[in-house]
This record gives structure tokens, sequence and C-alpha cells, in this order.
């Protein structure tokens, strides 16, 4: 993660937001690049499915792998590194099958790597599909390129086999990764959304992160008498992690349902009462803001937190590690979920906005499919997903797997966070991607309403008029989503 | 070229063809690269204004007038035009008065010496001096004042402040200081430029039209009204022309000093981060080109009407 000014941020959100798929919805014309080199493999080669790939299936083997069926596995070795595949999920998966033998292909350039394979259908078996270079997923899927994940998500998982693996994942990891419908995508990386402060400053202080925003409000009363700015973001540049926490904040107090309408354009969306309860809560935080943060760059007001001059700041799980060089010794990160605005809200206060990333694929047409499937069923066990996060030092989708282990503190109070959370989990915006005019209509009306120049019902008519606006433009295609 | 008296014969016909054949020949290749890269691309931009292409497909579908109808009822389009009118108004107004101060200052401000006119002392220091933001790139000078504007008292401007008990002002920050302020940083960066424009125009003024109203006792200010301003009024007119073109600019300097790009609530905005954003955040490229296209127009107006106005019997020498 970059820590010089602006752009670098959103390209990286905008790389996080490829990695998550959610682009595959939307990617259809590249489609046509791919098959202009795709011609010559395809229908010629055998279609193994995993029945076709021979050995019997059973309750410890669901996929029916072949024992001595040879594996390739390539991994995008970029800032998660290759070590959690080299070190933990092949060596797991030659401990199953120990006739087996393991391929294992490290590259940072999976699409130079790639797509001359596909084309000539000698494809790997295993794909980690990340990295700046990566290949569009979307457009691998059109190409009937992908292999559907569905039996994956249902089979038992090696922990508990009377559960399905769906299951044991964060609410919404399949979701995330469906494409036309169908999920294609692993996203196996875990990402957290909340409010960061330093835990030793709070402990010092006596501070307790706020459960709602009344408590909220108190606090950050009583954090200015103590001098500090209690809470803030960069108006200039990121004003859309506030934005993500109005939406959290909706979507605590009127379920995820609130998301949803808000990126299908439905009538009325930003009109929903928990919309404009939200808005107005944190309009009320606004007021503790210096007005100069609205013209401040994200890592600026990130480097005034690290110097104890914020107290809250609210961002992704990403923070820890983007801060790295400037955190001091005296400053541990946690993350805290958004305050409830009413004890009628219909998420608890420990729900938190998870978004699973970071995409893993299986090709259609690789010779050991259901070995691919069975690697996969191992990542997702918790041994599996444990090993990943000594290895890469991010957090899996696997539900518990940071169990036990000693974390850097961001990362254990990511994990806190998640496991408390449960089964509660905010889910992803679509519109940021569908619908940029009214993405950036929202970056503006948030700056608005935080400094104080509108209030939450003008933010939210201002932002019905917009969302109406783009439906109404006959010449922008419109999505749909109902998970 | 004064040769428009109406006579015809057959001599000066062949005198003229031979002429103009002559310059033509010069004329051609800047010509042809004129079309294929200037001009070419404005008809192409003119008929993709008509389309709703989206920047992919082949085929790009015919609209109408239906980019620019919706024009008319964009907040954010005409928030652009008002500032724009504003930029035209105020910015070369204030550059050029500045700069033709600092001109005459450097060029005739020592009054006579010797017979011929001097500069204040040190004249030749402050030309190179004031020339010195000429020279950055503008995004270096975007950077630069990010750290002079910051709204906190980190902020140099801001720092100075506090030093005499003002607080902080939010430069870029404040909706309606915000314009003023990115105003500031072009009349910063273009006076050195219009210094050496009107220098220049100061040094060709004979130096006997001078000695003679000095003669007559002219003071400094009466040079300066009376001979100097009359007879660089050619110049004053290009350079007007020029920073008006420029305030149908400003997209840099906007993109990176204001808040989340032409904010605090669209004040800062201007035709060019629209059309940028129209078409590679929005891809709307049909409704970036409609808005380019009323930007040519915009422009090519002013260019005309303040030739026009400004338009003056030429002083002969």
């Amino acid at each position: 993660m970059s820590n010089s000014a602006g752009t670098p941020r959103e390209i990286t959100r905008r790389q996080m937001l490829r990695r998550i798929g959610l682009t595959a919805l939307v990617a259809g014309p590249a489609a046509s690049v791919l098959s202009a080199c795709a011609t010559s493999g395809g229908s010629s080669a055998a279609s193994p499915t995993a029945a076709a790939s021979g050995a019997a299936t059973s309750a410890a083997n669901p996929f029916g792998v072949k024992a001595d069926a040879p594996l390739e596995v390539v991994i995008f070795k970029g800032g998660l590194g290759d070590s959690y595949a080299t070190d933990v999920h092949e060596p797991l998966y030659k401990k199953e099958f120990p006739k087996a033998s393991v391929k294992h292909v490290a590259t940072q350039q999976i699409a130079q790597t790639l797509q001359p394979r596909f084309a000539s259908g000698d494809v790997p078996d295993f794909i980690a599909n990340s990295g700046s270079d990566l290949m569009d997923n979307g457009a691998l899927q059109s190409e009937g390129q992908l292999l559907d994940l569905t039996p994956l998500f249902d089979a038992p998982s090696i922990d508990d086999p009377s559960k399905k693996i769906r299951d044991t994942l964060i609410p919404g990891t399949a979701e995330s990764g469906l494409i036309a419908g169908k999920p294609y995508i692993l996203n196996y990386v875990f990402t957290g959304y909340g409010l960061w402060y330093n835990s030793k400053l709070f402990q010092t202080k006596g501070w307790t992160p706020p459960k709602t925003f009344d408590e909220f409000k108190t606090l950050c009363g009583t954090i200015k008498k103590a001098g500090l700015t209690p809470y803030a973001y960069a108006g200039k540049n990121a004003s859309y992690y506030q934005y993500w926490m109005i939406l959290i904040t909706a979507a605590k107090a009127g379920g995820n349902q609130v998301l949803i309408d808000i990126d299908n354009l439905a009538d009325g969306a930003w009109n929903h009462d928990a919309v404009k309860q939200s808005a107005a809560a944190w309009a009320e935080i606004g007021k503790f803001m210096d007005k100069s943060y609205e013209g401040l760059i994200h890592t600026e007001v990130q480097t005034r937190q690290n110097q104890d001059k914020i107290a809250l700041y609210p961002s992704g799980a990403w923070l820890e590690n983007e801060q790295k060089s400037n955190t001091p010794a005296s400053f541990e990160y946690a993350v805290t979920p958004t305050p409830s605005l009413t004890s009628a809200d219909k998420l608890p206060f420990e729900a938190i906005r998870a978004v699973a990333g970071e995409p893993y694929i299986i090709p259609s047409k690789g010779k050991n499919t259901a070995g691919a499937l069975e690697y996969a069923r191992i990542m997702l066990s918790k041994e599996g997903a444990k090993g990943f996060i000594q290895k890469s030092g991010s957090l899996s989708v696997v539900i518990g797997s940071a169990d036990g282990l000693s974390l850097a503190p961001g990362l254990q109070s990511t994990a806190d966070a998640q496991k408390a959370a449960g089964s509660n989990i905010v889910t992803y915006n679509s519109f940021e991607n569908w619908y940029k005019e009214l993405e950036t209509e929202l970056r503006k009306q948030t700056n608005s309403l935080m400094f104080g120049r509108i209030s939450a019902d003008e933010f939210c008519a201002n932002m019905q008029k917009k969302a109406d606006s783009v439906k109404a433009d006959s010449s922008i295609t419109k999505q749909n989503r109902t998970v | 070229m004064r040769h428009g008296d109406g006579r015809r014969s057959r001599g000066l016909a062949s005198v003229r063809v031979r002429k103009y054949g002559f310059i033509l020949s010069f004329l051609v290749i800047p010509l042809i690269l004129y079309v294929v890269f200037v001009i070419s691309p404005y008809a192409q931009a003119f008929y993709i204004s008509l389309t709703n292409w989206r920047g992919v497909s082949a085929n790009p579908q015919f609209i109408g007038l239906e980019n620019f109808t919706r024009l008319l009822s964009d907040d954010v389009f005409w928030a652009a035009v008002r500032h724009h009118a504003l930029l035209l108004l105020a910015m070369p107004l204030i550059t050029i008065a500045i700069a033709l101060f600092f001109s005459f200052l450097l060029n005739l401000g020592g009054g006579s010496r010797g017979g011929r006119m001097t500069g204040v002392r040190g004249s030749g220091f402050y030309r190179v001096v004031y020339f010195f933001p000429q020279v950055l790139a503008v995004a270096v000078v975007g950077v630069l004042f990010q750290a002079i504007y910051r709204p906190d008292n980190t902020g140099v401007l801001n720092g100075l402040l506090s030093g005499i008990g003002i607080g902080p002002v939010g430069w870029l920050i404040a909706p309606n200081l915000a314009l003023w302020s990115i105003m500031g940083v072009v009349v910063w960066q273009s006076v050195g430029f219009y210094v050496v424009l009107f220098s220049a125009g100061m040094a060709a003024i004979p130096s006997d039209v001078f000695e003679a109203a000095a003669l007559d006792g002219a003071g400094r200010f009466r040079l300066f009204f009376s001979i100097t301003l009359p007879l660089i009024w050619d110049t004053i007119q290009v350079g007007w022309v020029y920073l008006g073109i420029a305030a149908f600019d400003c997209f840099a300097l906007v993109q990176v000093l204001s808040v989340d790009r032409g904010g605090p609530d669209n004040s800062t905005t201007v035709l060019p981060l629209e059309i940028w954003r129209a078409a590679f955040t929005f891809s709307k490229f049909g409704y970036a080109s409609a808005m380019g296209v009323a930007l040519f127009f915009l422009t090519i107006t002013f260019a005309a009407l303040s030739l026009r106005v400004t338009r003056r019997e030429r002083i002969e020498l």
C-alpha cells in the first residue's frame, strides 16, 4: 500500500474491488479480446468434469480426486507472498494424496503467464488470479473457462463434515464471487471495516469505544476536552471512507436490504428512515471534526492519528499495514464496529462490514479439476486458513480461523471483531462500481453533510434526486443484485 | 498586409499568385499537421457529442441533440460556466494590472537618467525572479500550493497568519473562497510572463517620445497613462486574449488543489474537469464531447468578442 498522496489509494481500492470480483459483472467487452486468442484450444480438448477424473467420491473425498493425478498450482506472489501455498496448502494436499505430485508456479504476471496457456488449452489446475496483471474473470467466465464452484461451497467442511463449506465462511463470501448468478470465484481474504483507534491511548485515558451514538457523542465531548480531535476523515480525497460509515450505520439500522435497494436504484432507497437517521447521527459527530480536515488527504489525517491528535478514524483493515512506517511504539491499532443507532436496529452493535477479496479460480478445462476443488477445500479448512494467516499476515474468510494465533494488534482486533460479529455482516456496495455518477455525488454530499453545510434531510433528498436521474438515464446500463 | 486597394491588372495578379504560392508552400506542412491533429479531432468531437458513445462500442448510437438538452439542466455544468465567467472577468484584469505595474517599475520606474528611461534599482534581478513561477510545471505549482494553502496551522499561509493571531483560513475548503484561492495561484504563475511581454513592448517605445514628454514636464504617472499604455495597447490586448483562454482551462490546478476535485460543493469546478470526469470516470464520452463543444464555442466567442471590443486605432510610430 502506498503512502503517497491521493490517487494511489484509489487505485488500490479499485484493484481491491476488482479482486472482489464485482467488476466481473460488468466486464462484458473484454471477453471479445480474449476470444481472439482463445480459438486454438477450446473444444478439441477433453472436458473433464469432477466425475470424469476417475476415482469414486466418498465423504472424505467428496470430489473423487484420483490419488496419483498431478496438480498444478499458480500463485500470485505479491503482498501475500506465496509461502502460504508452498509451506501450508501444498504440503497438506500432499499429505492427503502422497502419490500425487504438486507443481508450484509463482508469478507476478498472472495474465502474461497464463493467457497463452488458456489460448492453447494447457491450463493449470488452480490459480490465484491477483495483482495488477490479473486476468479478467468476467471475460474468462463468458468464454467458459471457469469452473462453477457451487460444488465446493456445498461440499462438507474438513473440520466438521456435517457442515457445508459455505456455512463455515463469513456470510457473503460465496455471493461475492458471483458471475452471472453462479459462484466462479473464491474470495479468500477477509477485510473488515470500522472505526480505528489507538488502544494504548484509550487505555491510559480510560476511554472505551462507544456502542451507541449517544455514547459516541458523550465520548467525543470528553475527548475534545482532552485536547484531541475526537473523530476525523480526509475530505479532500477520501470522503468515501465516511460514506462507508454512513451506509454501514444505515444497514445496521435497517438491515442489508437498505444497501441492496440503494444498489438497485429502488425508488426512495435514499429516503429510507435508516439512511436518514444514520446521516443525522453522523452529522452530529461531524460537528466534533475540525473544519480543516475537509482539505486534507488520507495520509495526512492518518499520520495525525498516529501522533495522537485524532482519536477515531474510519477505514478498512489495510490501515495498520499502510501506516506501518509512521506508527510509533506507543500506538497500537484496534478497530471497533460503528455504534448502534437505537436498540431497534436490525443488526447488533457487533455487526461489522466485512468484504471477501483476493480471487482464486479453477479453470474448467484443467486436467485435475477434482484435485483443484479439494485443494480449495483444504484452503478453507481451519488448518489451511490458520497457516495462511500466519504466512501472509492477512485474515481469511474462514470463521474462527484466527483463533489462538498471535497477530499484529490491528489484525488481532479485526479478527476479534470478525468473531464477535459472527454471521452479522454488513455487505458491500455495488453502486460504487456500477454507477460512478452516483458515487461521485455521494462523495460531494457526504462532505457537505459532515462539514455542516446541509442537513440529513437535504443529504437524502439530494442523493435520491441523483439516484433517480441515474435511473432515468437510458445511456447507463442498469445492474441488479438480490443478495 | 495592406494590398487591397481594389485595382486589378494582369501584372499585379501574377505577382500575387507568385507571392501567395510562395507563402503557401511554407504553410502547407503546418496546415496539414493542424488539420490532422486539431481540426479533425474537433470535427470528431462534434460528431461524438451527438451520440451516446460510452467509449467501448464500435458503433455509437446517434441521439441528436439529447446531450445538449441534458446540459441545459445540469447544475454542475452551469456552476462550471459561472466559474469561467468569474475567472474571465477577474483573472486577466488582476494579472494585467499587476504585470503592468511591475513592468512599468522595471522599465520606467526609475525615471530618466542621462536622457534614457530606466527601471528601479535592481530591476535586472527582479526581472529574472518574476519569471521563476512561469518555469515551474503546473503540477509542481499545484503541489507547492497544497502546502501553502493547507487549512490548518501547518500550512504556510496559515502558519504566518497564526503568528499574528488570525485563526486558520480555509483557503480551499470555504466554498466562497476556494475559487479565489485557485485564481490567486493562476495569477501568481502568469504575472512573470506578462511582465516580460509588457517589458518587451515598453522597450520598443522610442525613447525620444519619453524625452519629449519629460521635457514638457510630464511625471511618471502621466508618462505611463498617456504614453506607455496607448503605445503597448496591442500587447495588452494579446495578453488579454491569452489570459481569457487560460481562464477556460485551469484543469490541472483545480484537479490538484480543490477538495474532492471541484469541491467543496462544486464551488471550484471548471468545464475541462467536468469533461474529464464525464469521459474517464463516468465513461460518457458523448456527453463529455457535448461539454467540449460548448467550451469550444465559449472560447471562440470570447476571443472574437475581446478582439473586437479592444480594437483601437493603431498608433503608427
